[in-house]
């Protein structure tokens, strides 16, 4: 699902974000990402999901070689990856269903399919009844779980997911992380990157950490 | 598949009409800037067709004079006249006398007591020749001038048309000035959109940024833009025409008090259909355009961080 190899990563202004990283995450496995603040978390996810390109190195991703995606193919690459933010990236001129819809009229689906599938993704993250209600009046974890539910409406064969707990208490993030293991025993490639240990130790999945932009220790998959 | 996509597009645009109407001052304002820039070419466009329109009217009783040698005999006259009435030409031939020529004369001069001092008539006699339908255009009346001129009893041949075609090289000379001016405008006009547009793109950053992330290609991006250009295109078009009849209106009484003082029954005429049809279509194009041309630079300036 994804392979990288020797890949590095220098941001504008000559500094290395990412050092010869090699690793390799088979489809259906499940990763956290983790290392100390800017120890180049989020710069990994920003490669697999091409916001970013690699400055050096092979990096494939859903069979795609990142270096060499034309960009006008990155829309559709995109479709094929779910993704969760930290704060959430909603639009709150508009309301939960509208918000999860939205990847779904983005990639045409047909009109009458679109509220079955916002439906059962916002069944997934329990919010099925606030879906008349803007973000706004939700609590954090609840517009997280929004974020959720958007990144999963398109059934994304890869979801990826940078600090999804970083603004939730430790039974929010409890919650959040039972969603995440029941996408993963759904079949679909979960990744998430957190310096939360605690949410870690309790996940028991493989661990990668990063630091200083290199791979320091990888615990390969874990049953 | 198909009305899939008409269904898409048609949520679209009316998911961008409520836009605009959400922020009816900053649309008005548009709006209006663009009609009144689309008004002033179209209206002056149709001065001109009126002008002209007028000006055919005068082409239908064109005329040439024939001023003969004073010391013409009355039979002498009746045979010229017989003469150039069997030109093909000539559809007939109308004959003023010296009396008659005087007579009117002082009627419509004023100058009747001063004539009658004069001990013989200074008015040659005339003959007013109108040319046949068929040879109405310009350079067949030119040629049949050149003719005229050539007998011998005819002291001075004129043209009444000159100045009709004067008329028409400068309403000429004029729509070239409107071309011209319309194209500048048309500049302007796409400037206003792609700077209304500009602002739309800014304002909704985050938004378009999401959409890239979750994988939205920048045609989807751009089509409520496009639509919202090409409304606001649309409506400016509408404007205009509006206020073209506007002004048409509150100028047709006065020229219809004006031509009725001359005989005249000219009225002054709206656009045409296929007029009105170009005016609000070009709006609407050049509100797309306009809006094309910004939402692709700026879009590009979006990437997610
Ligand atoms: N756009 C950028 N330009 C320059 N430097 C950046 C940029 N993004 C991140 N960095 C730097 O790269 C390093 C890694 O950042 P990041 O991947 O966000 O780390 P993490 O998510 O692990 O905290 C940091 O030192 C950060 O300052
Ligand atoms: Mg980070």
């Amino acid at each position: 699902m994804i392979e990288f190899a020797h890949v590095f990563k220098r941001y504008p202004g000559g500094f290395d974000a990412l050092r010869d990283i090699n690793l390799r995450i088979e489809a259906g496995e499940m990763a956290f990402i983790t290392g100390h603040s800017g120890a180049g978390k989020s710069t990994l996810l920003r490669l697999i999901t091409a916001i970013e390109r690699p400055t050096r190195g092979e990096a494939a991703v859903n069979g795609k070689n990142l270096t060499r995606l034309p960009r006008r193919r990155i829309p559709y690459f995109r479709r094929e990856i779910g993704v969760v933010f930290q704060d959430h990236k909603l639009l709150f001129d508009r309301t939960v269903y509208d918000n999860v819809a939205l990847p779904l009229i983005v990639t045409g689906t047909d009109q009458y399919e679109i509220p079955r599938r916002v439906r059962a993704a916002l069944e997934m993250v329990g919010l099925l009844d606030k879906e008349r209600m803007l973000p706004v009046t939700l609590s954090g974890g609840e517009q997280q779980r929004v974020g959720i539910a958007r990144a999963v409406v398109n059934k994304p064969p890869l979801l990826l997911a940078d600090e999804p707990t970083g603004n939730l208490d430790s039974k929010l993030s409890d919650e959040i992380l039972d969603l995440f293991l029941d996408f993963h025993h759904h079949g679909v490639t979960v990744l998430i990157a957190t310096h939360d240990l605690h949410l870690i130790d309790r996940g028991r999945r493989r661990v990668i950490e990063l630091n200083h932009g290199e791979l320091a220790r990888d615990t390969g998959a874990r049953p | 598949m198909i009305r899939n996509y008409f269904l898409r597009h048609a949520q679209v645009f009316f998911y961008t009409l409520g836009q605009l109407a959400r922020a009816p001052v900053a649309t008005f304002l548009t709006v209006a800037v663009i009609g009144i820039t689309l008004a002033l070419p179209a209206g002056l466009y149709i001065a001109i067709e009126n002008v002209q329109r007028l000006a055919r009217g005068w082409e239908d009783n064109g005329q040439i004079s024939l001023f003969l040698k004073r010391d013409l005999s009355d039979p002498a006259i009746e045979k010229l006249s017989e003469k150039i009435r069997k030109l093909p030409a000539v559809s007939w031939v109308d004959y003023v006398s010296r009396e008659a020529a005087l007579a009117e004369f002082k009627k419509l001069s004023g100058f009747g007591e001063a004539l009658g001092a004069l001990d013989r008539n200074p008015l040659p006699p005339v003959l007013v020749v109108h040319p046949a339908a068929t040879h109405s255009h310009p350079d067949a009346l030119q040629s049949l001038l050149k003719d005229l001129r050539r007998y011998n009893e005819v002291e001075l041949a004129q043209l009444d048309l000159e100045w009709v075609r004067r008329l028409y090289a400068m309403l000429d000379l004029a729509r070239q000035g409107v071309l011209i001016l319309a194209a500048g405008l048309a500049v302007a006009v796409l400037l206003i959109i792609g700077n209304t547009i500009r602002l739309a793109v800014l304002n909704r950053r985050d938004e378009i940024e999401i959409i890239k992330l979750i994988g939205g290609t920048n045609a989807f991006i751009r089509r409520p833009f496009l639509y919202a250009g090409m409304l606001q295109g649309l409506l400016g078009g509408i404007l205009a025409w509006l206020l073209v009849g506007l002004g048409l209106l509150l100028l047709s009484s006065p020229v219809h008090r004006l031509a009725s003082l001359y005989g005249s029954l000219f009225v002054v005429e709206n656009m045409g259909f296929m007029a009105t049809l170009t005016l609000i279509g070009t709006g609407g194009l050049l509100g797309w355009l306009g809006s094309r041309l910004a939402v692709g630079r700026h879009l590009r300036a979006i990437e997610p961080r």
